[in-house]
């Protein structure tokens, strides 16, 4: 993804619930800032919420960093989520809608990544989990 | 952790979210209904979501389990006030909120509600009883 600038990007801890909610009004506030529209706010902002969830439940915490983007003529924002913990054995499996190693409705990865226009993932057993999304305005 | 006040209003609950909802506060939410329903034998739950800016996958699986154990505690759920973002992004998301009635607000859930009684509490806010007359 295109034209980061580092010195913007907010770190943000993943470690409680109420850090799930922080992180969903930091990254709705540069979403209104990049100007997307409400339904695109709406929609990264919902898949924030399902990873910062996933990092904290199943990566056992971990850090969403936020960055804006700008590529001459669209703006948008880029969130990453990382974490330590076990990583994800069968990816093809972790992104089937219904699917969940927990006590959840299995769609954090596969709703998540139609909610947004740029989904990236990278992981692996032992190796944690970093899941990068990114929406720009039209 | 705030608590999500819920009114009683004759046989209705009433509960309007209106704060960003901790998974935590959601759970105390459902469990709270729950009991005020045994307690005041509510026939029915209203629930304003015109507060909420998204409804993800863990708040849409609380709705839908209030619905569920009011259900067998013979209450009616509808929840209302969904802001059409919300719904384009949850239906997008593959929620479908099982089993949960929905109308576009307060209004329109309580008339869905509505108790036969026409002196009900219910009833005299809609003016049911002036219709009558």
């Amino acid at each position: 993804m295109t034209a980061v600038e580092p010195d913007t990007a907010q770190r943000l801890p993943i470690t409680t619930d109420g850090d799930v909610v922080r992180v969903r009004q930091a990254v709705r506030a540069l979403a209104q800032g990049a100007r997307l529209s409400l339904v695109d706010q709406t929609k990264l902002v919902t898949a924030a919420s399902e990873l910062a969830r996933n990092t904290l439940i199943y990566g056992g915490g971990g850090e969403a960093v936020l960055s804006e983007l700008a590529d001459g003529r669209r703006t948008g924002v880029r969130v990453e989520f990382r974490d330590d913990g076990p990583g994800i054995p069968d990816l093809d499996q972790a992104m089937t809608d219904g699917w969940t190693s927990g006590s959840g409705l299995g769609l954090g990865l596969s709703g998540a990544r139609r909610l947004v226009e740029q989904f990236a993932i990278d992981t692996a057993p032992g190796a944690g989990t970093r899941v990068t999304i990114a929406s720009w305005s039209r | 952790m705030d608590a999500v006040p819920i009114l009683k209003l004759g046989s209705t609950l009433l509960v309007s979210i209106q704060i960003d909802l901790q998974d935590q506060t959601a759970l105390q939410l459902q469990e709270d209904l729950a009991e005020r329903i045994t307690q005041t034998g509510a026939r029915g739950v209203l629930i304003d979501i015109s507060g909420l800016e998204i409804v993800d996958s863990f708040i849409g699986r609380m709705l839908s389990s209030i619905a569920g154990i009011s259900r067998v505690l013979d209450a009616t759920t509808v929840v209302v006030g969904m802001r059409p973002a919300v719904a384009i992004t949850m239906v997008e998301l593959g929620l479908s909120l099982d089993g949960v009635r929905t109308a576009l607000d307060v209004e329109k859930g309580l008339r869905m509600l509505r108790p036969a009684d026409t002196t009900s509490p219910e009833a005299l806010l809609l003016g049911l009883d002036a219709d009558r007359a």
